[in-house]
């Protein structure tokens, strides 16, 4: 009897996780599938099992340059954000003492508590011909005429990389304070320098922190609507942009869906190439 | 302006009385953001005893859309853009109007636009605002006469200095009125010499901009010109910055207009046609003309009589002939052209 009834346990406690990921992941996901594979004929959806909407991706020059405008910006966010945090995540876990380590966490996620719109048009106006850093440079002679920084890829990317680093914080803190001194404390036994006990001890073991870290920024940048819509003035569009024109006005919800189709094939094979570090039970 | 506003309250009331004793209820109603100024919809809702409730969306694909995968009777009453009307007809999203109810006879003649609100002499909307998609600039950083000719604006004097508004329709209409092309003649032959202005544009600026990022470009003097803006993009900031103001260049300009209509699956037609009366009346018309989110003009001539003089000049009022006589509605494709001009929009945008 108990064994029976502990034998329903699981499927008891996993039955609410597959019923949420089946209704909230598993069924549009097919339903996005569906759609990606039906053609808008003049405005009429035409459900079917064509391929047109990816050929698109061959034959309209401005589609394939999203996708490469897309990586492009993730990869560079990705590798500043990692460069910054790690260093700032390191000086929160072992230069400042413990009992400061809590508000120094919240002080690097403060940014997190304003609307991510709002933080994105705050950036925006910084960066102004007649923004706050423009001024400063002018005001210190290092230039003598405002610079574009606003409506650039450069702002895109300080935007995201600003939201990111917070996270990559986080993610690469709680994988240093996990570690325990005594391996450092084995490697300078040893005779390696600081360096060599970070490049051959810290840096592997903190991998996992890094790689969960930089997977979620992946992840969450290149889906990113607002960012570059505001802050990178539309000077060249990444794939969200382009598959919000495609429902503005026509309601082109194949090719849109087609899209959203590869932004997730391309998530799923940095997936695959980073699992084999990815933990993300450590969240 | 106190008597103006006692007037216009007054007015109000007695307009709406006769429909006062309509049952209370609540009209559901798909918007563009210039419906959700509570200065436009309290005095309706008060005289009515309605409650209004008002969703904003962007882009007809995506109001056609919403209004697709709703059930019958969410929704009540449509505003849409003045082009495509038709597109909500085909469709069997809109109801008839009844033409007696509507003061057409009022309306500034050019954008009583039976043609983009009728089908098959059927009326299904009505035009309510129209303005302009034109030049905005900034006149204590450009040189107001270069502001009248189209090339010049997008000349390299001003490289680096110009804002496109992010709109394929109305900005490739601009580029085709550079080109001595009516925007009711694109076609696909016409795209290469819009094709090249549209890169000429785009290789001259600094950003293409949204409403509230064009706003705030050329607010802030990230921008001096706008292209595609027009009194929409600047009334709101005329008190605070004088100096941005709009033209319509030599060439002319682009016009825009929205229309509003009554859903055929609504269970409340009857306060939705009300509702239609009140922001086609000069009240309404008054108070949409200028409501918070953007200023445009009414489609009724009478709202004069309920806007105050400064208001009639930000709007450019007394230039209104003059103006309609030397824009063109902005380009309606259909569907093919429409695919091959937002493909040489992006193009151009990822160049």
């Amino acid at each position: 009897m108990s064994t029976g009834h502990q034998r329903l346990k699981g499927p008891g406690f996993v039955t609410p996780a597959l019923i949420w990921t089946f209704a909230f992941f598993v069924v549009p996901f097919l339903v996005m599938g569906t759609m990606s594979l039906a053609t808008l004929e003049g405005r009429t959806l035409v459900w079917g099992l064509s391929l047109a909407n990816y050929a698109e991706l061959t034959e309209k020059a401005y589609l394939w340059r999203a996708i490469m405008v897309s990586l492009e910006i993730t990869l560079t966010v990705t590798v500043v954000s990692v460069i910054l945090a790690y260093p700032l995540a390191w000086i929160i876990a072992y230069r400042i003492p413990p009992r400061w380590q809590r508000l120094a966490l919240l002080l690097a996620i403060l940014p997190f508590w304003t609307s991510y719109v709002v933080r994105s048009y705050a950036w925006l106006l910084v960066l102004a011909r007649e923004g706050v850093v423009n001024q400063t440079l002018i005001s210190m002679g290092l230039i003598s005429e405002p610079i574009t920084l606003a409506n650039t890829r450069f702002a895109t990317v300080t935007g995201f990389v600003h939201f990111f680093v917070m996270l990559l914080t986080l993610t690469i803190y709680a994988n240093l304070v996990q570690l325990s001194p005594n391996y450092r404390r084995a490697a300078m036994d040893l005779g390696a320098s600081a360096f060599q006990t970070f490049r051959h001890v810290v840096l592997p073991l903190t991998l996992p922190g890094i790689v969960t870290g930089a997977f979620l920024t992946f992840v969450l940048c290149i889906g990113d609507y607002v960012t570059p819509q505001i802050l990178g003035g539309n000077t060249e569009l990444t794939v969200p942009q382009v598959i919000m024109v495609q429902l503005g006005r026509r309601a082109d919800f194949p090719l849109a869906s087609a899209l959203a189709i590869v932004l997730m094939a391309i998530v799923t094979l940095v997936y695959i190439l980073s699992a084999r570090w990815l933990r993300l039970d450590r969240l | 302006m106190n008597r103006l506003k006692t007037a216009l309250t007054g007015t109000t009331v007695l307009t709406l009385a006769a429909g006062a004793a309509m049952a209370e209820g609540e009209l559901n109603a798909l918007v563009w953001c210039d419906h959700t100024d509570p200065g436009l919809i309290e005095p309706f809702e008060q005289a009515f005893g309605v409650k209004v409730n008002l969703r904003e969306y962007e882009g007809t694909g995506a109001a056609l859309a919403l209004l697709e995968q709703s059930r019958p009777g969410d929704w009540d009453v449509l505003v849409i853009d003045g082009i495509d009307v038709f597109r909500a007809v085909d469709a069997g999203l809109l109801a008839p109007l009844p033409d007696e109810a509507l003061p057409t006879d009022d309306f500034f003649p050019q954008v009583v636009m039976a043609e983009n609100n009728s089908v098959d002499g059927v009326t299904y909307a009505v035009t309510e605002k129209f303005g302009y998609n034109t030049i905005s600039y900034n006149a204590d950083k450009v040189d107001p006469a270069d502001m009248q000719n189209l090339s010049a604006v997008w000349s390299e004097k001003y490289d680096g200095r110009i804002s496109i508004y992010d709109y394929y329709l109305p900005v490739m209409g601009l580029a085709a009125i550079a080109n001595g092309i009516d925007t009711a003649g694109i076609d696909g032959a016409s795209l290469a010499a819009i094709g090249s202005t549209l890169g000429e544009m785009r290789a001259r600026a600094a950003s293409v901009a949204g409403v509230v990022a064009a706003q705030t470009a050329l607010a802030t003097g990230e921008v001096d010109i706008v292209v595609g803006g027009g009194e929409w993009l600047t009334a709101v900031l005329a008190e605070e910055q004088p100096e941005l103001t709009w033209t319509i260049p030599q060439e002319g300009a682009v016009r825009w207009a929205q229309s509003i209509g009554v859903l055929e699956s609504s269970e409340n037609k009857d306060m939705a046609v009300e509702f239609v009366k009140y922001i086609t009346s000069p009240e309404g018309q008054a108070r949409l003309a200028t409501s918070s989110c953007f200023w445009g003009m009414p489609a009724n001539a009478k709202a004069g009589e309920f806007l105050t003089d400064a208001q009639k000049n930000t709007l450019r009022w007394d230039e209104q002939p003059d103006y309609l006589a030397r824009t063109q509605l902005y380009p309606a494709p259909d569907t093919d052209l429409d695919i091959e001009m937002q493909d040489l929009w992006l193009d151009t945008l990822q160049q």
